[in-house]
């Protein structure tokens, strides 16, 4: 059962092959089987899955099942869960209990789903390789030496390792497409403003966007069209319908455009990796694309500006942690301001200080404009390199990540040479883009991921364009050994 | 900008985070090194750029002035590190 897609399981589940219940049962077995390897779960919450699965079941008998009812998913811990603890991979969150439910954690219900657990991912999301969690580093399915990325990394290495059949992410500057790529599962982070923001822990307002993680391109449309949605509760929810992403999957790409950045494929990028985004790219070609070169100029000074952006809005958002309301609160406080800064400073890890300091410091009085107004600027240069480029073409193309997962404490010394990792994944949220990450090979036995980059609110292209090559190739069937 | 002992005390001051005495030259470093990262910038004339603030050109929506949300205060508090009849409990502030 746990080879199958999100569309296999629910045919199987429609079909009476196999309740909710056993297929819940079936993967809570793998997870307690294999996830001491993976570490990818924080909290597996096996009674209320177990109630879930019971409830979808009467439902379906009821003849009230819709297509994803019944199917177990695990949420990123990032998502509040009303009665199972969100953590966010924090210490100052390690017994934080949310009076709510988000609202992608509401969708997921209202569909019918069942929750397994919360996924483990960067405290905070502050993080490309899942080890800044306080609850250890995630192990990478297919080398357990390495990383499975991040922040998003519990969520990849479950689906990679087919301890859940998907899974939610949430991406800041490229936390689903990363893990993605480098677990080998398939992962979209839809148009800011798709999927509603309520109840997602803020790491970044202004980039922070939810999406998917599945093995495949259809299951990313099966589980996105359940995730999105206008939200009256998230001020930057888009009112625009939801298109069926299912239904566009079908279509031909003769004639497609598919742009190719330059910068996309100079230093930086591993030779191997780049052999294996050059090849997938020929597949493309194979299938009506029409390929050209195109140039995003500023492509360079992505990292930079969100090392500006992002941390000056986590240093805002993360303020409410203060020890007061909810969260960690340090022992025996002297005064208010000791309460604040060692419950801060107790509570948070030193990535998540870093930023919180750098995006103090880009703040504070007489550099705000230098910093915060310079980064906003940039970000329309960038914004604007990708609206040329979409005069041009249809879909952009280019490697996810520049290497394929690197080893566990390989970069842990370095936070700069950290940031590089997500060099091709940043522009798409400085944008506000969607942007898509889909196995395309391997360099020895880690995966390889084709990011594809779309105009806003062409999700069903870029699922359609994903799936079309997962017909032509087997990449994202590519199971890691060890997890039979 | 290469920053000093005394910027990331005062930094840390601002942020409300305490950190210990031994960790100060790490953050020092690592800070600079995200600051030289982050000037890569000032190569990039951006004179009469507007800047972007938000990905859509959304406005902010406005809503009914009308009463949503119902007391929860119990749910809300049962979740505090200390309350006491219905207050959230602190250090005394005022002497």
């Amino acid at each position: 059962m746990h080879n199958k897609t999100l569309a296999e399981l629910s045919a199987g589940l429609t079909a009476g092959a196999f309740s909710s219940v056993e297929l819940t049962r079936h993967f809570l077995e793998r997870i307690a089987r294999f996830d001491g390897q993976l570490n990818s779960f924080i909290t597996v919450s096996v009674e209320s899955a177990l109630a879930q699965a019971a409830a979808a079941d009467a439902r379906r008998s009821r003849g009230e099942a819709g297509p994803l009812t019944g199917i177990p998913l695990a949420q990123k811990d990032i998502f509040c869960t009303n009665g199972v603890r969100t953590s966010c991979a924090s210490k100052m969150l390690d017994s934080f209990v949310a009076p709510y439910d988000a609202t992608v954690v509401a969708q997921c219900n209202a569909a019918g789903m069942v929750m397994l657990g919360k996924t483990n991912m960067d405290e905070f999301a502050m993080g490309s390789s899942n080890e800044t969690s306080f609850y250890g580093p995630v192990k990478n399915p297919w080398d357990t030496a390495a990383v499975p990325g991040g922040s998003s990394g519990g969520s990849a290495a479950a689906v990679a390792a087919r301890l859940a059949p998907a899974a939610t992410g949430t991406d800041t500057g490229g936390s689903i497409r990363q893990p993605a790529a480098l677990c080998g599962i398939s992962g979209i982070k839809p148009t800011y403003g798709r999927v509603s923001r309520y109840g997602m822990i803020a790491f970044a307002s202004s980039l922070d966007q939810a999406g998917p993680m599945a093995r495949t391109a259809e299951d990313c449309a099966l589980l996105l069209g359940a995730m999105a949605g206008f939200d009256p509760r998230d001020s930057t929810s888009v009112e625009r319908s939801v298109p069926d992403y299912r239904a566009a999957l079908g279509q031909d790409l003769k004639g497609l455009k598919i742009g190719l950045p330059q910068e996309y494929f100079g230093a930086g990028l591993d030779p191997a990796v780049g052999a294996a985004v050059d090849a997938a790219i020929d597949e493309y070609r194979r299938l009506g694309a029409e390929v050209v070169e195109i140039s995003l100029p500023n492509t360079g000074l992505a990292v930079p500006t969100y090392y500006v952006v992002a941390p000056a809005e986590c240093s805002s958002n993360l303020s409410r942690m203060d020890g007061v309301r909810f969260g960690y609160r340090c022992e025996n406080p002297k005064d208010l301001e000791d309460l604040y800064k060692r419950s801060r400073g107790e509570g948070f890890g030193a990535e998540v200080k870093r930023r919180i300091m750098i995006g103090t410091y880009a703040l504070s009085a007489g550099y705000y404009d230098a910093y915060y107004l310079k980064a906003q600027q940039m970000r329309q240069l960038i914004s604007d390199d990708f609206k040329r480029a979409f005069e041009q073409v249809d879909v952009i193309m280019g490697p996810t990540s520049p290497t394929v997962a690197f080893n566990i404490g390989e970069k842990t010394a370095d936070p700069v040479a950290m940031y590089l990792a997500d060099v091709y994944t940043i522009a798409a949220n400085l944008a506000g883009l969607p942007g898509m990450s889909i196995p395309a090979g391997f360099v020895g036995n880690r995966p390889v991921g084709l990011q594809l980059i779309g105009n806003y609110f062409d999700e069903a292209r870029l699922l359609n364009v994903a799936h079309q090559y997962q017909q032509v190739t087997d990449w994202h069937q590519r199971m890691p050994q060890g997890f039979e | 900008m290469a920053l000093e002992r005394k910027d990331v005390e005062n930094i840390a001051h601002l942020a409300r985070l305490a950190i210990s005495e031994a960790d100060i030259p790490e953050y020092a470093r690592n800070l600079s090194n995200i600051l030289a990262l982050v000037e890569q910038m000032s190569a990039v004339d951006t004179a009469g750029v507007h800047p972007m603030a938000h990905p859509l050109d959304a406005t902010q929506r406005l809503r009914e002035d009308a009463v949503t949300e119902t007391d929860q205060r119990d749910h809300f508090q049962a979740i505090a590190p200390a309350v006491e009849a219905g207050l959230y409990l602190v250090p005394k502030v005022i002497e």
